[in-house]
């Protein structure tokens, strides 16, 4: 029969020659490659000791902003629930009121703001989207759990520690959210 | 005629008995860590090393998990047969210890005591006899289970164990016509005597008996009655708990013997090499040197584990033809041209 393309490979099937069917040459060579890989470097890792670095653009669990005087930053806007394509954030509104300054930056804020882990795709659409510097994704990831329920992160989870009462906390986050910060600057200027 | 009843021999037998099953069931336990740590290794993984200091206490773990769990008696299976068949495996590895020098002699009490529980003249023929019942458990087991693919994997096994067992034999004539001796001890002290262990002098000999008894374990390349991924664990399918323990236990004693088998009649056995124990024992007396002989075999015995587990993770299984045809055509010939070739030599010798 005509090749139909050049490219066909004729493997040649011979008989086994006699040192073949002997067996033992090749299974004395297996047994000196198995030896040899008993000194090899070991790929693994014990992993809750160690942990292996996230890649810099690792997009991780999602964290609330503050500002530097430990406000709130998110107004409410919605336009990350908008960008957001796996419909995971939702969010209610509220009107600041006078003695509540020190706590939200601007006059509105989010009073409920909820993503839902399960149904997040962790894309990092909705950092991009915010206006107001006050959603960033983070280098951790959800840890797992029992219930569906639990997997609905409020504002008490995403918000990160108030610069005031916890700064030791809070400049850890914000150490880990300007080197995300300087990668995705990067990365958007390449 | 009155049997005179030596109470102290009964009690020393009796002890050191209990010392080599005692030992048995240990370096048992440890070997199937032992397996799951080498593999790990080969394999450029990290093995068990959560349960402990280095996963030491993970055979503990799964011992206690096996027995924790729930013991099931299919009820089509034949009940008493179900039961006896991991029993009867268990024994048979158990009772193959019986004749194996374990040491030399030691004096304690004032008396002699034979680091063996019983050096009769046939040994190596109690060995054949007790290691072919072993087929038994396998037979038993599957057929009792009432499940078509136990079935199968114990007609496979009890093939494959009569199959190489032939070969074996014959492959262990040459090595007696040699010897001219079937006691276990006889045979430990030419070796060490003449300095010149017999896997020199019988080294087909030798190849052929160690290939010979990975069949007899079932290890890969030969483990075909328990093949995993073509009859989903063979003949201990329908075996659970502790049950099932005793069938995996059983392998990995019948690792340990066999080891020590091949280390007795080809490795000197109890011999340190490159040392003349008559000369220590008069210097540094008789137990000191008894212990490290055995040490020395346990040393050996270790080695030979490390190389079934070696095997085991090297080479794949062999189709079921292709291990027929190993047997019967490749094996058994060769055996009877290395018996034929050590008659002739020995008789020329001595002519």
């Amino acid at each position: 029969m005509q090749a139909l393309t050049n490219r066909v490979k004729v493997l040649e099937q011979k008989p086994m020659t006699l040192l073949e069917r002997m067996y033992l040459p090749n299974i004395a060579k297996g047994m000196a490659i198995t030896f040899g890989h008993m000194f090899k470097k070991r790929p693994t890792i014990n992993y809750p000791e160690q942990k292996r670095p996230f890649s810099p653009v690792f997009r991780g669990l999602h964290i609330l902003n503050r500002d530097e005087e430990g406000k709130e930053r998110c107004t409410a806007c919605g336009l990350c629930a908008v960008a957001c394509p796996a419909e995971a954030i939702t969010m209610e509104a509220a009107e600041r009121k006078t003695d509540e300054e020190h706590l939200y930056r601007e006059e509105k804020y989010a009073a409920r703001y909820e993503i839902n882990m399960l149904r997040c795709i962790f894309c990092g659409l909705c950092e991009e989207a915010c206006p107001k510097d006050a959603i960033y994704l983070t280098e951790t990831f959800a840890p797992a759990n029992y219930t569906r329920q639990s997997f609905i992160y409020g504002k008490p989870d995403l918000l990160i520690p108030d610069p005031k009462t916890q700064p030791d906390a809070f400049a850890q986050a914000q150490g880990k959210l300007e080197a995300h910060k300087a990668n995705m600057k990067a990365k958007n200027e390449q | 005629m009155i049997l005179a009843f030596d109470t102290l021999l009964f009690l020393e037998k009796f002890i050191l008995i209990v010392v080599v099953i005692l030992a048995a069931l240990g370096i048992a336990l440890y070997t199937t860590f032992a397996e799951r740590k080498v593999a790990g290794i080969i394999q450029d993984r990290r093995g068990p090393n959560r349960a402990g200091p280095f996963g030491l206490l993970q055979p503990l773990a799964d011992g206690i998990k096996m027995i924790m769990k729930e013991e099931i008696i299919p009820l089509t299976s034949n009940k008493w047969l179900f039961i006896l068949g991991p029993n009867l495996a268990m024994i048979t590895a158990m009772m193959t210890s019986a004749v194996i020098p374990w040491g030399n002699k030691v004096e304690l009490f004032g008396r002699v005591i034979d680091l063996q529980i019983a050096d009769i003249n046939i040994g190596v023929l109690y060995i054949f006899g007790v290691v072919s019942m072993g087929v038994y458990g396998i037979m038993i087991g599957g057929w009792a289970s009432n499940n078509k693919f136990s079935l199968l994997a114990a007609i496979r096994g009890a093939s494959q164990i009569i199959s190489y067992e032939l070969a074996m034999g014959l492959s262990l004539i040459a090595l007696l016509m040699y010897t001219g001796s079937l006691s276990m001890k006889t045979i430990v002290e030419q070796q060490m005597s003449t300095g010149v262990w017999n896997f020199f002098v019988q080294p087909l000999g030798f190849l052929l008996f160690i290939v010979c008894a990975f069949a007899e374990c079932n290890r890969t390349p030969f483990d075909l009655p328990e093949a995993e991924n073509e009859l989903n664990f063979g003949y201990h399918q329908e075996y659970s708990s502790m049950k099932l323990g005793f069938y995996l236990f059983a392998e990995y004693i019948n690792m340990i013997i066999s080891s020590a088998v091949m280390a007795t009649l080809y490795f000197g056995g109890y011999d340190i090499p490159f040392v003349n124990e008559a000369a220590l024992s008069a210097s540094w007396g008789v137990n000191i040197v008894a212990v490290l002989g055995t040490l020395t075999l346990l040393a050996k015995i270790v080695f030979f584990l490390f190389v079934f587990m070696w095997v085991r993770w090297t080479i794949p299984r062999f189709r079921y033809d292709q291990l027929m045809d190993l047997g019967w055509k490749k094996m058994i010939p060769l055996a009877l041209i290395n018996m034929l070739i050590t008659g002739a030599v020995i008789l020329w010798l001595n002519k």
